[in-house]
């Protein structure tokens, strides 16, 4: 019998400026994680990019969805929003690089380790923007990683 | 591998089956079976929630009595440093050190002191400059386990530095030793605790091999004793105590206010301690340098095994270490020494514990997950308990391990009787 492997499908809605909400994805996520045994040094990198790709859709987006699929080989996230589009996608993956608004900063975002981050900890990082449409952020983290 | 013992138990005899302490367990480790609780043992972190919020004293902590003294020749008792809020603060601490030497012990040593060498010890780890931060403390034995069960990835990140019980415990055993010519077996060194955890974490260390702690004897049991002895004592010694500093550690936010750090984080209460570790596993709190967390509100001072409201406790701490001076009465050098060679240091890894894990296979897992979603779906989503279970979605995780079957929902039996008629 050649099945297909099993996967387990989420999708959270991202709403804009939800400062409240955010995080509640990434840990929804990270309990399903633990009850499959998932080794914690996974779902820690499996929770930081979850974060902060919710982020930056409350933060940068009109809102969007974030979807997770988690299948015994790997976990694939994908953030997908509405808009703006990141002008200069290039610029957006420098440390330190933000266009979050001073607002924004004064209350603590808008570090520019947003993409950093997820780069840092994901295995794939794809990233499809059309300035005026919206962003797609595309991650996929291995079950059995070289990272550390 | 030994059976886990852990400290809260059950009075079956007195409990009613309610669903007080299901409801409010942290780690969903309660269920009610036939009108009875059954707490789920390798799920227990002996936060003690369930003894505090049982209206029916159903809930307790399985301790030690008195009567454990006779098995040794000369006792010592560790009087924790909660112990400072526990009376009026008309009664010289003299007279309780002396009040609890008379229940039968032989020396008497304060907990405020070793917390005072840990905190010369902790200040020197802090040192090292490959720790993850945040740093987290490692006081509370609850919000330990709490992290073995449900937050390993932050495992590395608990400084491995002894608790002051185990420091007090080592100390005062050796003291003893040397200065009475005893050995290691005829010293019985008893904790009187506030916490039921501390009791599990004399079973069951983590981060050492073996305790240095024969046996545990909760306050509440021997308040009264403790009281009578130190309001009728006739000759009163002069003990030897930790300073402010050292006593500050029962309070939450004192820990850090001995080291000295000021970008820290002091949370109280096991569900404001589960938000903080969310928050710091998901790497908001990188830039933070120490995380106090403690399972009680407002610190040891609040442990389940007390007898003073935690709030009244608190505020003649806070008295006390106002009157009370800074100055440790230790050798700092000695101190300093004897870390230098480990002595204070964990020896052994602290292991997460995958109790949370559905299944050996990860294949399996992900089918059960699915299948609990699908439960869950079908169940009204109301959480009123009634099955046994804290929520629908407990139910349906036990229905899909096989503990418990759909028709536990009272909602959903309503339904089939409706249709079979």
């Amino acid at each position: 019998m050649n099945k297909k492997d099993d996967t387990i499908k989420l999708e959270y809605d991202i709403i804009q400026n939800d400062f409240v909400r955010a995080g509640e994805a990434s840990s929804n996520v990270k309990k399903i994680l633990k009850q499959l045994g998932i080794d914690s040094k996974i779902i820690r990198r499996v929770a930081i990019v979850t974060y902060e790709a919710e982020m930056n859709i409350v933060i940068h987006s009109y809102g969007g969805k974030l979807l997770v699929e988690i299948s015994s080989k790997k976990i694939e996230i994908t953030a997908k929003d509405n808009g703006p589009g990141i002008e200069d996608i290039e610029k957006a993956m420098q440390e330190g690089f933000s266009t979050a608004s001073n607002e924004i900063r004064e209350l603590g975002f808008g570090a520019g380790m947003g993409l950093p981050n997820m780069k840092k900890c994901s295995d794939v990082l794809k990233i499809d923007s059309e300035k005026g449409k919206g962003t797609t952020v595309y991650m996929e983290i291995f079950m059995k990683s070289n990272q550390n | 591998m030994k059976e886990y013992f852990h400290s809260v138990i059950l009075d079956e005899t007195k409990c009613n089956g309610c669903t007080n302490c299901m409801r409010r367990c942290p780690t969903e480790a309660i269920r009610i079976k036939d009108k009875k609780a059954h707490i789920i043992k390798e799920r227990c972190i002996d936060c003690g929630e369930c003894i505090r919020v049982c209206p029916y004293y159903a809930q307790n902590s399985a301790t030690d009595d008195l009567n454990k003294l006779k098995e040794y020749k000369f006792n010592i008792a560790i009087v924790p440093f909660s112990m400072y809020g526990q009376f009026s603060s008309d009664l010289d601490m003299d007279k309780i050190f002396q009040g609890i030497k008379s229940l039968g012990f032989d020396y008497v040593y304060d907990e405020a002191h070793a917390a005072d060498i840990a905190t010369i010890s902790i200040k020197q780890e802090i040192k090292k400059t490959d720790l993850p931060k945040p740093i987290i403390s490692s006081l509370c034995p609850a919000v330990l386990r709490l992290i073995q069960i449900n937050f390993p990835s932050l495992i590395d990140n608990i400084i491995r530095i002894e608790s002051p019980m185990e420091i007090a415990g080592r100390l005062a055993k050796k003291k003893v030793m040397d200065e009475y010519n005893l050995d290691s077996d005829e010293v019985g060194v008893f904790y009187l605790t506030h916490c039921p955890a501390k009791v599990t974490s004399i079973k069951n260390p983590i981060g050492i091999k073996n305790s240095y702690i024969d046996g545990a004897i909760a306050i509440k049991r021997i308040y009264g004793d403790i009281l009578r002895n130190a309001t009728t004592v006739k000759k009163v010694e002069s003990f030897s105590k930790g300073s402010s500093l050292g006593i500050g550690w029962a309070k939450v936010g004192g820990q850090s206010e001995a080291l000295g750090i000021e970008n820290y984080i002091a949370v109280d209460g096991i569900e404001n301690v589960i938000k903080v570790l969310e928050e710091a596993e998901l790497g908001k709190l990188d830039n933070i340098d120490y995380i106090e967390a403690m399972a009680c509100v407002g610190g040891c001072v609040g442990g389940p095994l007390t007898v003073e409201n935690p709030f009244i406790a608190k505020s003649r701490i806070r008295r006390t270490i106002e009157e009370k001076s800074k100055i440790m009465r230790v050798n700092e050098e000695e101190i300093l020494n004897l870390y230098k060679e480990g002595i204070f240091s964990l020896t052994e890894e602290i292991e997460a514990k995958g109790i949370m894990k559905l299944d050996e296979d990860i294949k399996m897992a992900i089918r059960k997950i699915e299948k609990i979603k699908q439960i869950t779906d079908s169940l009204p989503g109301l959480d009123c308990g009634s099955c046994g279970a804290p929520t629908c979605r407990a139910l349906a995780e036990d229905i899909v391990l096989g503990y418990a079957t759909i028709d536990n929902c009272v909602f959903r039996m309503n339904k089939s009787t409706n249709i079979s008629k």
